[in-house]
């Protein structure tokens, strides 16, 4: 799966430019399996269950957050927005690389209070551009970070690993996976960065039983770091709630069980804020029982994410192994 | 002109009434089907001529910012809340006129004389502020005026430079967004390959409340919304965007606030505009939202894009609009949704 994550966290995807990571999907896609794109632009997979089965949403978001060009100014010089949650503190001195593969450099004015982080009207980018007629970008293009993936051992850092771990989990996943009496929808999303829009939609089209987001989440285990009880190694985690998501209780059960019934490491995941698609999934139509499982991620949003390899290896075991078997997320529950 | 009648009637979000049968009266004999829905929104029906299985809508909303009052104070005093974003900044001192009785009245302030400089430096937040329609007691004022009742700004709509065809500005309320308003009554006039599904909406300045259940009603395989968004031309010391420039063209947004353009769709008007010569510009993006945020993102998902008149000062009593912008994107609009068969496929 390394390679795979390498290809996936290289691409180019920045939200509403996913195009070229929704066709290296589609290239690492499995025989057998039947796909559409619906017209926000997610890839939907289906895999026919053997019948007896439930009709079970997976979701990964295909999009990675990015900056978007507002103006050029006289001198060549580009102003940019962030698309999505782009963190301030690295982007001087950063690189960003467009669609069309040319790169920028991240500049910043002079600085009254160089203690201060600015805000991001005072950045800008340097493509090597004079002047708007030989800026060879526009007002509205997007670029994303540039930087490339590198394997650690155990750990592997990249830019975009929010989600394209996800949307490794779910490949393998599709791979490993052996007979399932369940109707699967592999759901490759878009624009989950600038607000769950894509699962909104795939959602509401592909009208789930179940549904399971597969993303990244925080860790509380680096240097004077976060108070949170998820770490890189410790093994997937299985969402309890985050700021967007009560986890349906009946689908964590479920997922624990099917990872202590595996020895599976897992971890409980309790995220104060953020959220994932399984959020928007779960709202959609007259409700779908949701949750998700997260892959524990350093330097989320900014452009060296880290996972550790065991735990994304660990959640296409744990779903391989939940999707394998009968589903029930009402057992010891009552019937809910 | 609709244009003028349009931007000088009263309707803020919720009640949009006034603008609805204006509309209604002009668009009744150029469609072959109309409807009020559970909210408000206006949706009339044009049928194509079948040559295309798609259904397009095409979006402006009716709905305006205003205030809405509140309380009448022991002095005849009415306090207010402001409906859809007002700058702060834009309320003291004005003449307004409330309700479909168009009770007129001023925002008060106190005079210079009256006011310490320290005063001067602040803005006044919309609380410490009143309207007074020159009623002596609560009594008096509740004759006048009913708590829900909506305040607009009180502005006549005026040509700024008659006879010019170069520049043809003029001053207005409500440009956001009558001016889509009336560019979508225009499109009316011709019969497209496609049904047309045109939706005035109301409570746009609101969350976009409007489009996104006429949307999911009519279900359409794309859509077009029409507004007029904002330009800042002030010169300032620095190289910034100005979103958009009077006299540029039709602004397309690639993104906003609200919503990513399909790509597709962003083609097709762009692609048309060169074809015809229309000038075009695209709005400074990450700025806004508009009812497309809302329609894209119904049941499955609606390809959508937005195109807009530039307008400077919009959300504030007097905008000014170039009618070449208005004239620019109607022409472009309307070429664009002969092609649009062939951008996107049912």
């Amino acid at each position: 799966m390394k390679d795979l994550i390498r290809k996936l966290t290289e691409s180019f995807g920045p939200s509403g430019y996913e195009s070229a990571v929704r066709e290296l999907i589609t290239s690492e896609l499995p025989r057998g399996v039947e796909t559409r794109i619906d017209p926000m632009g997610s890839l939907i997979v289906h895999r026919k269950g053997t019948g007896g089965g439930k009709r079970v949403m997976l979701a990964a978001h295909m999009d990675e957050i990015g900056v978007c060009i507002t103006h050029v100014d006289q001198k060549g010089f580009l102003r940019f927005g962030g698309v999505g949650g782009v963190g301030l503190l690295p982007l001087q001195g950063g690189r960003v690389r467009f669609a069309n593969g040319v790169i920028g450099a991240i500049g910043v004015e002079k600085l009254e209070d160089a203690s201060r982080i600015p805000a991001m009207e005072k950045f800008y980018i340097d493509v090597g551009a004079t002047s708007p007629s030989d800026c060879p970008v526009a007002v509205g293009d997007v670029a994303c970070f540039d930087r490339s993936c590198e394997d650690l051992g155990a750990r592997v850092v990249a830019k975009a690993m929010d989600d394209r771990i996800g949307c490794a989990v779910l490949l393998q996943t599709l791979k490993d996976l052996g007979k399932s009496p369940h109707d699967l929808f592999f759901v490759f999303t878009v624009q989950e960065e600038v607000g769950l829009r894509g699962a909104m939609t795939s959602g509401f089209s592909v009208e789930p039983e179940i549904a399971i987001a597969v993303d990244v989440t925080l860790t509380g285990d680096t240097p004077e770091g976060p108070h949170m009880a998820v770490s890189l190694g410790a093994g997937p985690a299985i969402k309890i709630k985050d700021g967007g998501m009560l986890s349906h209780p009946g689908i964590k059960d479920w997922l624990i069980r099917t990872a202590e019934t595996a020895a599976i490491p897992f971890q409980r995941e309790v995220l104060t804020a953020g959220t994932t698609d399984a959020s928007t999934i779960q709202v959609s139509r007259a409700g779908v029982p949701s949750g998700c499982i997260s892959i524990p991620c350093r330097n989320v949003h900014l452009p060296s994410e880290m996972i550790d390899y065991g735990d994304a290896e660990g959640a296409v075991r744990l779903l391989t192994a939940a999707l394998s078997g009968p589903i029930d997320i009402e057992e010891g529950r009552g019937g809910l | 002109m609709l244009l003028q009648r349009l931007s000088e009637a009263n309707g803020v979000s919720s009640r949009e009434e006034e603008i609805r049968s204006i509309i209604l009266e002009e668009i009744r004999g150029r469609v072959d089907a109309c409807r009020i829905d559970g909210m408000g929104n206006l949706i009339a029906t044009k049928r194509g001529t079948g040559s295309s299985p798609l259904r397009v809508m095409l979006a402006a909303h009716m709905d305006e910012v205003g205030l809405m009052v509140t309380l009448a104070e022991d002095n005849g005093l009415l306090r207010f809340s402001k409906v859809g974003g007002i700058d702060d900044r834009v309320l003291p001192a004005r003449a307004v006129v409330i309700g479909e009785k168009r009770v007129p009245g001023v925002i008060g302030v106190k005079p210079v004389h009256l006011t310490e400089r320290s005063e001067r430096d602040k803005v006044m937040e919309w609380k410490q502020l009143a309207i007074d329609v020159g009623a002596t007691s609560r009594a008096e004022a509740e004759k006048l005026v009913q708590r829900g009742d909506c305040a607009v700004f009180a502005t006549d709509y005026r040509e700024l430079a008659p006879g010019r065809s170069s520049c043809r500005t003029v001053q207005g309320k409500a440009f956001d967004d009558r001016a889509g308003c009336a560019l979508l009554a225009a499109l009316l006039g011709e019969r497209y390959a496609f049904d047309l599904i045109a939706a005035f909406t109301v409570q746009e300045e609101v969350g976009l409340r409007g489009a996104r259940i006429a949307a999911y009603a009519e279900s359409p395989d794309a859509a077009i919304v029409l507004e007029c968004t904002g330009a800042n031309e002030v010169p300032t010391t620095r190289d910034v965007s100005p979103s958009t420039r009077l006299g540029g063209g039709p602004s397309i947004t690639i993104r906003d606030n609200s919503f990513i353009a399909d790509p597709r769709l962003v083609e097709l008007f762009t692609g048309t505009a060169a074809d015809r010569g229309i000038p075009h510009q695209f709005k400074q993006p990450n700025i806004g939202g508009t009812d497309a945020g809302a329609i894209q993102r119904t049941r499955s998902g609606v390809p959508s894009i937005t195109v807009a008149v530039p307008a400077r000062y919009i959300h504030s009593p007097a905008a000014i609009m170039d009618l070449n912008d208005f004239d620019n994107t109607l022409a472009l609009a309307r070429e664009a949704l002969h092609r649009l068969p062939r951008a996107i496929s049912a």
